[in-house]
């Protein structure tokens, strides 16, 4: 837990998420439009999704079913009977004057997310409910001087909005959050977590106590956050502002704040002023929303194995640490990576090459595993040169090198550079004999006691054999030679 | 021979079919009692030219052996309904010039039977009204309110919303038409200007396309002259829609084969809760007329209770009002309709907004507002829905011990423009009959059974059990030929 | 309830219905009217009795996700009091 050092004591954060995650969906909750990103203005509209007069909505059942599908991913509470009500208030990009969304009877309830800490500790944070509701449009406020543009593209897309109970205590935990949520949603395929195309956004809600405190203070809500980063840096400035507040003998004003990402800061959100009085009422075009066991149970037996359990089925099968085992998990195609290498190898040695040198290369390159110049198969090729004593651990690593370079197999690497281990007991030995001979000195400095020079004798004949001699074979008939 | 203007439907499509007159004639013969009619402004939009079109394709269709249920039938469509390429405006200034890109359900259905529109009804702005006197085009006049109705002292209200469709039809300006009913609206102004209408259950014909009022109560109807008529009207205008998510999946009975029904042993219901003081006596009189001819034509008739009757007033006027609230939040001035300006977003909305909307519908919107607003929705909404379950429960109480239930529509006759517009209650008062069944979704069907002493039209209402409207029309038919109502009003085209 | 004037012009706002300044008491008064009149409703015992919200007894019907619509865009645009370029434009909002 971070805590912050107010110039009158300690203070605690008390951080609570709302994520906004696009269902994935051909078509948008309430209409046959498509929700297709980055279509010229307008393209994807149907005349529900602009409120035209006369026109009415019908649910979309696959949107439905991920959200049941995202609920039980969450190990929460699906209800068998939910209720779509209107959110009503006013605004340029939101057609109908309402929100279709589900407001005292939301179609999942309670659930629980565990975050996986730096450290390598977890923690439980909770989860309230989730709900189904419409995305609203875009309005562009950048295009002209004295206009605010509106394209109603994404106006009816289906979202899950999933709201956290407010168990954060720091940026970093908020951060992990995000991240396990996103993994999740993705694991499950149910939001694709791409934040930058805004199809996964947090509302962050953040108040102070003091440290020891068990109330809760008064909270802003700071709207538009749009990358972890982003989160953890608006937490930060957040909470240090409202301290300063507070310890200026000042109150925090419950409001609607907004992340500017260009200053760096939260501000005020002038368009938000009425936002408490949305009069929801249940949506008289709809009927309540009645789930089947049937249908609860098919979506159940077509559940992936999610992020906790593939971290726990990689720590009992491969002996991993759960720190690398949970590095591996965080993405889908990172674990399934691993486990290609894994697969007839040993997990440990395969789970260090995939977390330490290929996740190095990767970022080096900024590329994502998806785009690994190296296969799993050849990453796995490389891994038998060394496990059949090929090449030494050492060799490997420049091997490796060469094939991210230039795509070729291990094997080949190998082969054209000559870079096969010498296991050839003669040859070794008479490597080590020239070194003893060539540093008679240093050999009597040896048997005089002088242990230590035991691997400068093992260096030399590394260094001869080019690194390729087998370092095994030459420490034992080094010991052999010098007793 | 009759006048073309004066046939029922049902005569018109013998006539039609017997090649006595062509659906050219048929709507040249309702286009000229249009012009002739200008005045009772029963139309916001009339489209002669596509009538003349619809009719020339109806005629062709006919002579290759291709009629359909409705051919060449000139109706008129009330102005809710969305009409593509034809302005829609639901008499609202907000909404003066929109055309909209696309076709209600039910006036698809009626077009691809063969129909012929007319044109775009009056009606009270966005259906909120029951003296049609809400139009921001001018109210349409009742042909009962004289031989020239324009010019009558006491111009008389047609019954609202659905006050151009009644005065079309009543008026032969047009052989049927169609309405929608949130309160009351098309059996009130039905009963006020001697014709059918017919409100079916809820979810019994789509929503789509017809501009909301109150979505939990809008249902789309016909009127006509005859109960025969509506039968023939709401078969093509009933069905199941996916687009309409309370649009109900169950068959549509052929209505016709219920017409001829016998009413033996059929169990009408007669609320004593609907007895108001002060009542009109004539009314009063009509409805005790009306049981005894269905008693002599072989029905009982039982006395039941709706105990909740006298709170579905107050109830509506909370709910109807607070999904309204929601519903015409739509028109904002961005994508279609009225926009005025200003400064900023909420200048230009606010501007649009009263500007756009007349006096009753912001009245509405405000109510609307109110009840659902933080720290009033338990008072208010929450309390209403909960009565509405007690006013259902008092129909399906009572429905298990009789089959129909038989009331009058309104408590009075036609009243004339500006008689009850200083109370907005007094006005609401005209729908106490009629709310109740969209409280509870049952179908109603109001017909005329006589004449007041000073001459205008009374109407009885018929409610049934939910998607029975089977047992509706058998036991108006019944009805309908005993009382014999053959007036006509003063004004005819 | 009776409604002042406060509250008038507070529910005004929120359904963005501008009522000038010196008809908002002869609106709050007209309010208060009919609100008299609809809580004659506290007359009744609605204990144990569940809201009902919808006639319809069934559950709602789902769709098929399917791309069937949307893909006109002048159509959508074609009533629009103001456009540029494919957008609906509105004064200009600050955030
Ligand atoms: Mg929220
Ligand atoms: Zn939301």
């Amino acid at each position: 837990m971070a805590y912050i050092q107010g110039t009158s004591g300690e203070w605690e954060m008390v951080i609570g998420l709302e994520v906004h995650a696009q269902v994935i969906s051909n078509a948008k909750l309430f209409s046959g439009a498509s929700t297709t990103f980055g279509a010229a203005p307008n393209a994807q509209v149907s005349f529900v999704d602009a409120a035209f007069p006369g026109m009415l909505p019908v649910i979309n059942e696959t949107c439905v079913e991920q959200a049941v599908r995202t609920g039980l991913g969450l190990k929460a509470q699906i209800n068998k009977v939910s209720v779509f009500d209107r959110k009503n208030y006013f605004y340029a990009d939101l057609p109908a004057g309402y929100q279709i969304s589900q407001y005292t009877q939301p179609i999942v309830g309670k659930g629980e997310i565990l975050l996986d800490l730096a450290d390598g500790t977890t923690r439980t944070v909770g989860i309230t409910r989730l709900h189904l509701e419409q995305d609203a449009g875009k309005s562009l406020h950048d295009q002209s001087p004295n206009e605010t543009y509106v394209d109603l593209n994404r106006s009816g897309v289906a979202l899950m909005e999933i709201v956290s109970e407010p168990d954060m205590r720091s940026g970093e935990e908020a951060g992990a959050y995000l991240k396990k949520l996103r993994a999740i949603l993705r694991y499950l395929g149910t939001c694709d977590g791409n934040m930058e195309e805004g199809s996964m956004r947090c509302d962050v809600n953040l108040s102070m106590r003091r440290k020891g405190d068990d109330t809760f203070g008064t909270r802003c809500e700071i709207k538009n956050v749009n990358s972890i980063r982003f989160v953890q840096q608006a937490i930060d400035y957040e909470a240090h502002r409202q301290v300063e507040v507070l310890e200026s003998g000042g109150v925090i004003v419950q409001e609607t704040r907004l992340w500017d990402t260009g200053k760096g800061i939260t501000r005020s959100m002038r368009s938000k002023e009425d936002a408490h009085d949305y009069r929801y009422f249940p949506d008289p075009d709809l009927l309540p929303l009645v789930l089947d066991d049937a249908m609860i149970e098919r979506v159940k037996n077509t559940l992936p194995e999610l992020p906790d359990e593939k971290k726990a089925r990689f720590i009992q099968d491969y002996g991993l640490k759960p720190y690398d085992a949970s590095v591996l998990v965080a993405e889908k195609t990172s674990a399934a990576f691993f486990e290609a290498v894994a697969k007839g190898r040993d997990g440990k040695l395969a789970a260090n090459w995939v977390t330490v040198e290929l996740f190095g290369a990767l970022n080096k390159l900024g590329k994502t595993i998806d785009e690994s110049p190296l296969s799993a198969d050849a990453l796995g090729g490389l891994i038998d040169l060394i496990t059949d004593e090929t090449i030494s651990g050492r060799i490997a690593k420049d091997v490796f090198e060469e094939m991210v370079a230039t795509g070729k197999a291990a094997k080949d690497i190998v082969e054209e550079k000559g870079l096969k281990q010498i296991t050839d007991t003669s040859a070794i030995e008479k490597t080590i004999d020239d070194i003893l001979a060539a540093n008679a000195d240093k050999v009597a400095e040896y048997k005089g006691g002088k242990e230590k020079l035991f691997g400068f004798f093992v260096g030399q004949a590394m260094k001869a054999t080019g690194g390729k001699a087998n370092p095994g074979m030459v420490n034992q008939l080094l010991k052999k030679k010098l007793s | 021979m009759t006048k073309l203007t004066d046939l029922t439907i049902a005569q018109a499509l013998e006539g039609l079919a017997a090649k006595e007159f062509s659906a050219v004639e048929l709507t040249e013969a309702h286009i000229a009692a249009m012009d002739k009619a200008r005045s009772l402004n029963a139309f916001i939009t009339e489209t002669p030219d596509l009538a003349r079109e619809q009719a020339k394709a109806s005629d062709a269709r006919r002579a290759a052996g291709e009629a359909k249920d409705l051919d060449g039938i000139p109706l008129g469509m009330k102005d809710l309904y969305c009409t593509k390429g034809v302005r829609t405006t639901a008499a609202s200034k907000i909404l003066e010039n929109f055309v909209p890109p696309y076709e209600s359900t039910v006036s698809q259905k009626l077009a691809d039977a063969g129909s012929v529109m007319l044109g775009k009804t009056t009606l009270d702005e966005f259906a909120m009204g029951s003296s049609g006197g809400t139009s921001a085009f001018g109210p349409a006049i009742s042909p009962w309110s004289g031989p020239n109705p324009a010019e009558a002292e006491r111009k008389l209200i047609p019954g609202g919303s659905s006050s151009g469709s009644s005065t079309a039809v009543s008026a032969r300006l047009a052989m049927g038409a169609t309405g929608t009913d949130t309160g009351g609206s098309i059996r009130q102004p039905a009963s006020i200007t001697g014709i059918v209408g017919m409100k079916p259950t809820y979810g019994r014909c789509s929503r789509w396309g017809i501009i909301a009022f109150a979505s939990s109560l809008d249902q789309a109807g016909p009127m006509a002259r005859s109960v025969s008529d509506t039968a023939l009207m709401l078969r093509v205008m009933a069905g199941f829609d996916r687009k309409d998510s309370t649009s109900v999946d169950i068959s549509v009975p052929n209505y016709m084969d219920a017409l001829t029904k016998s009413v033996k042993g059929l169990k009408v219901g007669i609320p004593r809760e609907y007895r108001l003081d002060g009542m009109n006596k004539d009314t009063e009189k009509l409805w005790d007329q009306s049981a005894a001819m269905l008693r002599d034509a072989g029905a009982e008739v039982v006395d039941i209770s709706l105990p909740h009757t006298k709170y579905a007033l107050p109830v509506y006027y909370i709910i109807a009002p607070a999904e309204a609230s929601s519903n015409l939040a739509r028109y904002d001035g961005v994508r279609f309709g009225l926009r005025e300006t200003g400064e900023t977003l909420d200048a230009m909305y606010e501007a649009t907004r009263s500007e756009g909307f007349g006096k009753e519908v912001q009245r509405r919107i405000l109510i609307g507002t109110y009840v659902l607003s933080a720290g009033y929705y338990d008072a208010y909404y929450r309390k209403a829905q909960r009565v509405r379950r007690l006013i259902r429960n008092d129909f399906l109480e009572a429905f298990r011990s009789c089959d129909v239930i038989l009331a009058p529509a309104t408590p009075g006759t036609a009243f004339a423009f500006g008689e009850k517009t200083g109370d907005p209650v007094q006005m609401y008062l005209e729908d106490v009959f009629t709310v109740t069944l969209n409280l509870a979704g049952l179908p109603g069907l109001c017909l005329p059974v006589g004449l007041s002493q000073e001459g205008l039209p009374i109407g009885m209402q018929l409610i049934g059990r939910a998607f029975d409207e089977s047992t509706l029309f058998t036991a108006a038919s019944a009805l309908e030929r005993a009382a014999a109502f053959s007036h006509k009003p003063p004004f005819t085209a | 309830m009776a409604i002042d004037q406060k509250t008038v012009a507070k529910i005004a706002h929120l359904a963005r219905i501008r009522i000038p300044e010196a008809e908002q008491g002869s609106v709050a008064s007209e309010l208060s009217g009919i609100l008299a009149w609809v809580e004659q409703l506290n007359e009744v015992n609605v204990e144990g009795v569940d809201p009902l919200a919808s006639v319809n007894d069934a559950s709602l019907r789902v769709r098929p996700d399917v791309v069937d619509d949307g893909g006109y865009a002048s159509d959508i645009l074609k009533n629009a009091p103001a456009s540029t370029a494919s957008f609906f434009t509105v004064p200009k909002v600050v955030e």
